[in-house]
């Protein structure tokens, strides 16, 4: 493993990471960059608890090497600010263990993104290959047609 | 009256500080796992002590501090922890009023949040008062309708920090010189190292230590990434055996083999009988499936060790350290810190003695452990396989005059703490011991192969039995509810079977020979707001008490069914006794509901003769958001009785009303859980 120095820009900030191309950007993002918020949960895209965005696009940050998102924009769970959807998320006490909730909150980032008005079935399917095992799901699907109305009277 | 945790840690400072900025802290040793509990501890306190909600700091257990509670387990901590804290701060309140008694010559007193009389308040008395006294019991508790933040819904005080991604939980923690460590298991039960070459793994760049402790195994670097590339790197060559029974014959395994027998229940039967009915239940092993890989965090600093662990139970598991290591208890002190959701006894304190293990190698620096999705899934202790039997004998008029019970199953308790033996699997690997035979706790606590396996219903002569497993192919411990998933799948699915033999409608079957009042209403209240007088095909119904001294609670589901089921729609009714959050209540059944909805459609630990082989999650599949069914939770406040713990309610009758309405969407009666479509045609 030899490092290399890589640019990004994270949460609107450019910042450099020096380490080996291969490196999971959740293992830099976690430990190189202190944002823990970002959580491992399976390491082979599977659950979805690392996901972040990456020009917009949701990205399982644990298997997505360094090298491919050189130059590119990472937005993470702490760059969403104090986010309509996160209030929903809290207004509806929408988790047990809340594990799942950073990645869960992304994908539906990018959801209300592309579809500002999903309906309830569209929300689901796009959280699908986000994992829970409290069984918040419900109160996290509310949450998000919450934000999406709130968005929508804005 | 003290409480029986309030008795064990007497002292009135262990558990309440009032700081001069007008917080308080209190310390409990019970243990945020996702449920909830510190936020329905804090509400407690806060009503006792007469202070708002939002001055209260819970701080999180540590073995320095902390009272000793015991294990956060069978949803005790409401009534056990509830109990304690309430009398605690009804105590505490009392000295305070005491000594503002004397500084305002007065015995006319009156609080509001901390404030005595407009005038002085506990924090300007500090200097006044002594909390360092022992409980005495003399002071009462208030009475329920003076009660103001219990029964209201605060949100969660661990919530915001989820939500905001901030570290909150152990995998978060960055120690100053922290290293990362992974453990590296053997591919199989018994399996002994033949050979290992760790040259291409101490080649890397940044590797620090290569741990071989017997078949203990692990390695130290200064990045994560470098720990888990030299963990894959580690040349291991062992000897496996095949020690595991055909995973599709479980029943058959669990019934054949050398058990210890324990009569739960044996009532004279009557000679009335002119038929017998039977079925054979069964539900495969589970896993706890977390969302976080467990993980743990210590430090040596020479004898003295520091432990950071997501553990349900620390003093527990600082005994079972302790005497694995020969270290003293007094050198040893655990921190919890908040992991994934916890359903029982995971992988939490293995993964912290892994850390322990690898953390003697490079003595002053902390090291992180963190474990694959594979060994999550692969070692952690799992959720026992069972399969029960039930007889009934039927009169002429086809009224039950006997009932049989008969289970089989390895314990469900294989905890730190309780065994001579080593209980934590680093240590079994090092040693090269076998896990101890896994046990149960005592009927009057509620048991654990047989919670539940006694029927609230009136039947007659009743004969219940109980067979644990002398033998453990796989190491089995507690998992959400224990036996009660099992046999109260079994027992109401069976009440089914009788209700349908004798064309009764199946609630009113089940009223028909319910005497506990509270029992009826849980049934009567799902019914009516499932509208089960008008449902259709596919709709189903269960019931049962939590472990004979828990929460009610009764569940309608609806089913669409062909050759595999989908779960649509659950209704829920629970009587918890008093609520203190109905909110928190309602999180935990409707989370219990759907979590039991997975287990019961999709989810067996699969395996060859050798090895586990659902190591992720496409071999163990969890239920997805498309396939959450909507749920209702209709909450039954008794105001007046005591609290009762629901974490564990909903996951017994889930099953088996989902099971009846698939028997009543396609009129197959599948008795193997998973319900999986290869179960259902198999079935038809």
């Amino acid at each position: 493993m030899s490092d290399e120095t890589f640019r990004l820009l994270v949460n609107g900030a450019e910042v450099t990471v020096e380490a080996d191309r291969d490196t999971p950007l959740l293992y830099a993002l976690r430990n190189q960059l202190g944002l823990k918020g970002t959580r491992f949960g399976c390491g082979l895209g599977l659950c979805g608890s690392c996901n972040v965005l990456v020009d917009g696009r949701v990205v399982h940050s644990c298997d997505t090497p360094l090298w491919s998102v050189d130059g590119k924009a990472v937005r993470t769970v702490e760059g969403l600010g104090d986010s309509p959807l996160q209030r929903a998320m809290i207004d509806e006490q929408a988790a047990q263990c809340g594990y799942c909730v950073s990645g869960v909150v992304m994908t539906a980032t990018a959801l209300l993104a592309r579809n500002s008005c999903p309906s309830e079935c569209e929300v689901r399917e796009a959280l699908d290959g986000n994992l829970c095992r409290c069984g918040a799901h419900n109160r996290m699907v509310r949450a998000v047609l919450q934000a999406s109305q709130i968005e929508a009277a804005q | 009256m003290i409480p029986r945790n309030l008795a064990a840690n007497p002292r009135l400072s262990h558990w309440v500080s009032v700081r001069p900025d007008g917080t308080v802290d209190v310390r409990c040793g019970k243990v945020e796992l996702g449920q909830g509990i510190l936020t329905a501890l804090a509400q407690i306190a806060a009503d006792e002590l007469d202070v708002a909600y939002d001055r209260i700091r819970m701080v999180p257990a540590t073995t320095d501090s902390s009272p000793d509670e015991g294990l956060t387990a069978g949803s005790r901590s409401i009534e056990d922890s509830g109990a304690a804290l309430r009398q605690v701060g009804a105590e505490v309140r009392a000295v305070f009023l005491a000594a503002a008694a004397k500084v305002l010559d007065s015995s006319e007193l009156s609080v509001v949040d901390g404030l005595i009389n407009d005038t002085v308040s506990y924090w300007d008395l500090l200097d006044d008062v002594d909390l360092d006294v022992e409980a005495t019991g003399a002071v009462e508790p208030k009475p329920v309708a003076e009660r103001k933040v219990m029964g209201t819904s605060p949100g969660r005080l661990d919530i915001p920090d989820k939500v905001y991604g901030r570290a909150r939980f152990i995998h978060d923690l960055s120690l100053p010189g922290m290293l990362y460590g992974r453990a590296v298991r053997p591919p199989s039960r018994g399996a002994t190292l033949v050979s290992l070459d760790t040259s291409k793994a101490a080649e890397l760049d940044g590797v620090v230590e290569i741990v071989r402790d017997g078949d203990f195994l692990g390695v130290i670097a200064d990045r994560e990434e470098t720990a888990v590339r030299a963990a894959g790197l580690l040349r291991c060559e062992w000897a496996e055996r095949d020690s595991l029974p055909d995973v599709d014959a479980m029943p058959e395994f669990l019934m054949s083999r050398r058990t210890e027998d324990v009569t739960i229940v044996d009532e004279s039967t009557s000679d009335d009988a002119v038929t017998t009915v039977a079925a054979t239940y069964s539900r495969p092993y589970l896993s706890h499936a977390s969302m976080a890989p467990s993980c743990g965090v210590a430090r040596w600093d020479g004898d003295k060790l520091e432990l950071w662990t997501h553990s349900q139970g620390l003093h527990p598991l600082r005994l079972d350290i302790c005497r694995s290591l020969g270290v003293a208890i007094d050198q040893v002190t655990l921190h919890h810190v908040e992991g994934a959701g916890a359903y029982g006894h995971n992988g939490a304190d293995d993964a912290a003695f892994d850390a322990v293990l690898l953390a003697r190698a490079v003595n002053g620096r902390p090291v992180q452990v963190v474990w694959s999705r594979a060994d999550e899934l692969g070692w952690a202790p799992f959720g026992a396989a069972m399969a029960v039997h039930i007889e009934a004998d039927l009169d002429a008029v086809g009224e039950v005059v006997a009932w049989r019970h008969d289970l089989y199953s390895n314990g469900h308790v294989s905890r730190p703490g309780f065994f001579a033996a080593p209980a934590l699997l680093g240590s079994q690997l090092r040693t090269g011991t076998p896990p101890p035979v896994s046990m149960d706790p005592p009927f009057a606590n509620g048991g654990g192969s047989e919670r539940n396996s006694v029927p609230l219903y009136t039947f007659p002569g009743q004969r219940i039995t109980k067979h644990r497993l002398l033998e453990m192919p796989l190491r089995t411990s507690s998992l959400r509810a224990l036996g009660a998933y099992a046999n109260v799948f079994a027992i109401e699915s069976f009440v089914d079977e009788l209700a349908f033999r004798a064309g009764v409608d199946p609630v009113r079957y089940r009223l028909r020979h319910l005497s506990d009042e509270r029992a009826r209403a849980v049934i009567t209240a799902a019914a009516d707001a499932a509208g089960w007088s008008r449902r259709g095909e596919g709709w189903g119904f269960a019931f049962a008490r939590y472990s004979h001294h828990g929460a009610y609670c009764a569940v309608v589901a609806e089913v669409e069914a062909e050759t595999s089921v989908r779960v649509k729609r659950l209704t829920l009714a629970v009587d918890a006794g008093a609520v203190v959050s109905p909110d928190g209540l309602r999180n935990q059944v409707e989370g219990g509901a759907i979590q039991s909805t997975s287990w019961t459609v999709k989810e067996q630990v699969r395996f060859d003769r050798s090895r586990v082989t659902s190591t992720d999650w496409e071999s163990y599949p969890i239920l997805r958001f498309s396939e959450v069914p909507e749920v209702e939770v209709v909450i039954v406040d008794r105001p007046d009785r005591p609290s009762l713990g629901a974490g564990e309610t909903a996951q017994g009758p889930t099953a088996a009303a989902i099971a009846n309405a698939l028997h009543s969407a396609l009129d197959v009666r599948v008795r193997d859980l998973p319900l999986t479509p290869a179960a259902i045609i198999a079935a038809l």
